[in-house]
């Protein structure tokens, strides 16, 4: 082994230990601003600690005496360890553990100080085979390139291109790779240098079968939070996560619970028939939102209905909820059916191009009004809309989030569709993984109860006495004044967040 | 380590907070729009225009195509004289209320909203009506607006000590005497908003000229805002801030450069009713007031030409008729219009050259307006940041600009994560000595002016430079007229506004504060003044 190449292989080393360095501070803020929000203090909060570990390591570096050479080449094994299976554990752990950042900062304390071993000792080594003004002018020029190329590939190559997950472990291998190199080329000066190796091959094989399993790594640490995941998928509306642990079937949408396959029928029947029930006429059928296909399915029991008009913002919900076996079985083909058309639009947007009373029914299934541009759906403007797109003795039925825990929130809806010149009808169902559920039907023409014996037969949930029950409001759930959800108020969106907050606590 | 830290910092800093270095010294494509300057400063230039041959007859010029202009136009238009010719120097009608747009909105080049008008604002109301803009009147005879076009909620957010907050008034981490101040201040502008004078008029009233003449408001034109705080022992830097902002949104001057008046004005006119609004909500558009100034530019296609700068505005001597002669920078050659009467609508330092006979009054010279940059930026992805939701108008505490308003705020429809959108982003160049600042303001490349706008918007959005796909520049010469002390009831302000024969003036600068209200009622008074004048001959 000539003198010059072994110069050359730690001088190689340098930079490769950079970008290997700058890559696991990346990751780890990242993943801190992914998985907690708030990305400014994650991030500056990580940097922090990271250099604040990096100086550490650096000073404990003065207690390594002897073996400098093994030590170095144990820092690179374990940093590649650590850093390489960081983002593994960060993401699988996040459901799991009960102080998350406890977690979080504690490998990035523990990677920043071997980072911060590294270059010191690097330094003592080389510094018998260089000049000093060479060596520190060489080594601190490496150091530098290697995390420009570390920044750069970060956000242009490694994060659209292999995830975060694999761009650790990938990164973690080239840290094992250059310990081994050393221990290679140096042998005949490490003492024990067969076990060393037999460490590092080990670790490798294990970074290396992380970094080929990442796929299922990331999935099955999503179900960790939620249980059992069988999809999941971020479209640019929504984060779709569907799961299924012991047999039940559910969806979330953004984390928020859709449907559990369990009661999912109390939820839809109470939705789509007291409103078909009472409307006059069912032949043409507007349903906005519930792009899963579970309300049209109960609206396909109507043998009267001639077409439905399916509009949902997803085109990932609806090409969803069309192909998947489980799903169409749950949903009976109905976005199948020839009845049936799926339109991916705004429902807003959509619904302001329609012609004037071209349908006899329709159905408002929207997320809950959790963030303003939700808030527009459910809003007088809205509604103005609906409106002239009903006919004028058309019913329209709108699910409007629990009664009883968001009870200002229930009432603002039903004052807002009031004061669009509907007549209303409130009512409620228990769903048991829901809670209580309200719902309302509203009509510009006078609005009869509906008639329980029109029912479709073949119901799970609703039956004459249940039909008439639905409308009688206990106390802690009966009308309370509101203000009335304008655009230019998101009066709903307001006290949603205020009960919803409430709520949780 | 010392060294490898900072490089690490650096690199850090440049990899995260603003998504690398690379793309800090990137090049945003986009241009420096506008070319009314280099036309415009050719009346500076003393350079002669040659006179035409030929004379182009009409019933009545309008000169000068911004809101005023229009107004006119379209005001005689309505009122069945339909020969009417106006000319503009810009590609376009719309003056400070011009708007553009790309594959992903419409956007303002200048101003963005109108606030809701009061009664003495008659003009106004009648002009929302026939647009549809009010769509009804409810049980009490309070109008009802077109919810499309009422600011949609969250309105404003103010970024302060690292976070968005809801709504301007700077309350985050404030200290309670600070609190006590701006709530005082509050106190006070509610108060002058229902006050009125022995007139029974209003003490602060849009239109200006319907405000009271009490000397006790009219005293208020004499000290600057400055003062008026002064007076009070309000110095809290948080009030300051608040009222400067207010002073330097609405005129594009600093509190001490504007009257008390002028400054309450801003507060205190804000008196409209409606029935589904409160008094302080705004009307917007994604393409701003360019909403108001393509509806008024409708019907008047075919009488409005464009790129024709008027440099003299005359009457025929032996009288009977005005002369306009112009240049069109279309046709490369003069033009010379004949008309029974003008209405010049131009900003005052143009009409001082324009109508020579203006020298022989030998008026006050009009507040010189600040130079203004706007900045309209397309971005691939509305910007993410910490605290309080994107909000209609989001302003940055402790900057010298204004903040940005969002293009796509009053959309409908749910964005997706990834929906883009156009952001524009103010400042009025009006912390130095004007004439320098204009002539800086001219040299500015548009790499310039995008770093001056991302180099702002960078504090509250870390990773604007990822985002940015396009920024648009247009560098406003003389912006907007400021209510300087003296000038709203020192009387020469009347003077400029008096007709000269059969011609007429109207501009907001008149007003001494440019807002549509003033420009557009400005617009439609002279409009029938012409036409009664010409009914009597
Ligand atoms: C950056 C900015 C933001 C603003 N924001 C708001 C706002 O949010 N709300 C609001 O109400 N107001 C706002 N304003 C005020 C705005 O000035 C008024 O609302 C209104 O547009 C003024 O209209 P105007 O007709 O009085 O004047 P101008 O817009 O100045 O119109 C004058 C016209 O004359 C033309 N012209 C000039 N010289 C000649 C010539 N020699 N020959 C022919 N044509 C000529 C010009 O090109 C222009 O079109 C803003 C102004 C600016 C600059």
């Amino acid at each position: 082994m000539t003198d010059r190449s072994v110069r050359l292989l730690l001088l190689a080393s340098v930079f490769v230990i950079a970008t290997c360095g700058l890559i696991y501070e990346l990751i780890a803020g990242t993943l801190a601003s992914y998985l907690l929000g708030d990305s400014v203090t994650q991030f500056s909060t990580v940097i922090g600690a990271y250099l604040f570990a990096m100086g550490v390591g650096s000073w404990l570096s003065r207690f390594v005496e002897r073996r400098l050479l093994s030590v170095f080449v144990q820092v690179e094994f374990y940093v590649g360890l650590v850093g390489g299976a960081s983002a593994a554990l960060l993401f699988g752990l996040f459901g799991q553990v009960g102080s998350f950042r406890v977690l979080l900062y504690a490998l990035v304390f523990l990677v920043g100080a071997m980072v911060g071993l590294e270059i010191p000792l690097l330094l003592r080594i080389l510094r018998d085979r260089l000049e000093f003004k060479d060596l520190v002018a060489k080594v601190f020029a490496l150091d530098y390139v290697g995390a420009l190329l570390a920044s750069l590939l970060f956000p242009l190559v490694l994060v659209p291109k292999l995830g975060l997950v694999r761009s650790a472990f990938f990164f973690g291998m080239l840290n094992v790779l250059v310990g081994l190199a050393t221990l290679r080329l140096l042998r005949d000066r490490i003492t024990w240098a067969r076990g060393h190796a037999l460490v590092g091959g080990l670790i490798l094989a294990l970074l290396g079968t992380g970094f080929a399993l990442s796929d299922r790594l990331v999935s099955w640490a999503e179900g960790a939070t939620y249980s059992d995941v069988i999809y999941a998928r971020s479209t640019p509306y929504q984060r779709i996560v569907l799961t299924r642990g012991q047999g039940d079937l559910r969806l979330y949408l953004n984390g928020n619970l859709q449907f559990s396959q369990r009661d999912e029928y109390r939820y839809h029947e109470a939705l789509v028939h007291p409103g078909l029930a009472a409307a006059p006429r069912r032949a043409r059928v507007l349903v906005m939102g519930g792009g899963d296909g579970l309300a049209v399915r109960e609206i396909l029991r109507w043998p009267d209905v001639e077409q439905v008009t399916l509009v949902d913002l997803d085109p990932a919900m609806t090409r969803l909820f069309s192909t998947h076996e489980l799903l169409t079985a749950l949903n009976g083909g109905a976005l199948a059916s020839p009845k049936v058309r799926v339109v991916n639009a705004d429902a807003f947007l959509w619904l302001q191009g329609q012609p004037a009373a071209a349908w006899d029914f329709i159905l408002a299934d929207f997320p809950d009004p959790s963030n303003f541009a939700l808030g527009k759906l459910y809003s007088t403007a809205f509604y103005r809309e609906v409106r002239r797109a009903l006919a004028p003795d058309g019913v329209l039925t709108v699910q409007c989030t629990s009664p009883y825990a968001a009870r200002r929130a229930y009432w603002t809806t039903i004052h807002t569709l009031d004061a669009t010149g509907f007549g209303t009808r409130p009512y409620h169902a228990y769903v048991p993984s829901f809670g209580e559920w309200g719902f309302v039907l509203a009509s510009p023409a006078a609005l009869p109860p509906p008639s329980a014996g029109l029912l479709p037969p073949g119901l799970r949930f609703l039956d004459a006495p249940t039909l008439a029950d639905l409308f009688r409001f206990p106390r802690d759930m009966a009308e309370v004044p509101t203000e009335v959800n304008r655009l230019n108020n998101q009066a709903l969106v307001r006290v949603f967040e205020e009960e919803w907050k409430e709520h949780a606590h | 380590m010392i060294s490898r830290r900072r490089f690490l910092d650096a690199a850090v800093g440049a990899a995260l907070l603003a998504g690398c270095e690379r793309e800090k010294s990137r090049v945003v494509p986009g241009e420096i729009t506008g070319a009314s300057f280099r036309r415009g400063h050719r009346l500076w230039q003393g350079g002669r225009f040659p006179v035409a041959a030929e004379t182009l007859r009409c019933d009545v010029a309008v000169v000068g195509g911004g809101i005023a202009g229009l107004a006119a136009a379209r005001r005689l238009d309505r009122g069945g004289t339909r020969n009417i010719a106006l000319l503009e120097l810009e590609d376009e009608a719309g003056g400070n209320s011009a708007f553009s747009a790309n594959a992903v909105s419409a956007y303002p080049w200048g101003a963005h909203y109108v606030t809701l008008p009061a009664e003495e604002a008659g003009e106004v109301i009648a002009l929302y009506e026939e647009l549809g803009l009010i769509t009804g009147r409810d049980g009490a005879g309070r109008p009802i607006y077109d919810e499309r076009a009422l600011v949609m909620d969250p309105p404003e957010r103010l970024w302060m000590l690292g976070r968005w907050q809801e709504g301007l008034s700077p309350k985050l981490g404030a200290s309670d005497v600070e609190l006590r101040e701006l709530a005082a201040f509050q106190r006070e502008t509610r108060r002058l908003r229902d006050a009125r004078g022995a007139d029974g008029r209003r003490a602060f009233a849009i239109p200006v000229d319907r405000s009271s003449r009490d000397p006790e408001w009219l005293a208020l034109d004499k000290i600057t805002m400055g003062e008026w705080l002064d007076a009070r022992g309000w110095r809290s830097p948080r009030l300051r801030w608040f009222v400067d902002y207010a002073c330097r949104d609405d005129f594009g001057a600093t509190l001490d450069q504007v009257s008390a008046w002028g400054a309450l004005h801003y507060y205190a006119a804000r008196n409209g009713i409606a029935a589904n609004a409160e008094t302080d909500a705004v009307l917007t558009w994604p393409e701003g007031n360019g909403f108001l100034t393509r509806r008024l530019r409708e019907g008047l296609e075919d009488r409005v030409h464009s790129a024709c700068l008027a440099w003299r505005v005359e009457a025929k001597p032996g009288g009977g008729s005005v002369i306009v002669d112009a240049w069109d920078f279309r046709l490369e050659r003069p033009v010379r219009w004949e008309a029974r009467a003008a209405v010049v609508c131009t900003p005052l330092h143009v009409t001082r050259r324009v109508v020579p006979a203006l020298r022989e009054r030998r008026l006050a010279p009009p507040p010189d307006p600040a130079p203004w940059v706007v900045v309209n930026l397309t971005l691939d992805r509305r910007p993410a940041g910490q605290g309080f939701a994107l909000a209609w108008d989001n302003v940055l505490y402790d900057s010298r600009s204004l903040g940005y308003v969002v293009a796509t705020h009053q959309r409908l429809d749910r964005p997706g994560a990834d929906a883009p959108t156009v952001l524009t982003w103010y400042q009025p160049l009006c912390d130095g000595p004007l004439g320098p600042e204009r002539v800086r303001a001219m040299e500015r490349t548009h790499a310039d002016w995008c770093e001056l706008a991302l180099a702002d918007l960078r504090r509250a959005h870390p990773d604007i430079d990822r985002s940015v796909q396009r920024a648009d520049v247009r560098v406003w010469g003389h912006g907007m007229t400021r209510p300087a002390p003296g000038w709203t009831w020192g009387g020469s302000r009347e003077q400029w506004a008096e007709p000269l024969g059969t011609i007429h003036f109207a501009h907001s600068d008149l007003s001494g504060i440019s807002i549509f209200e003033e420009a557009y009622t400005r617009g439609v008074l002279a409009a029938e003044a012409v036409a009664a004048q010409m009914a009597a001959v």
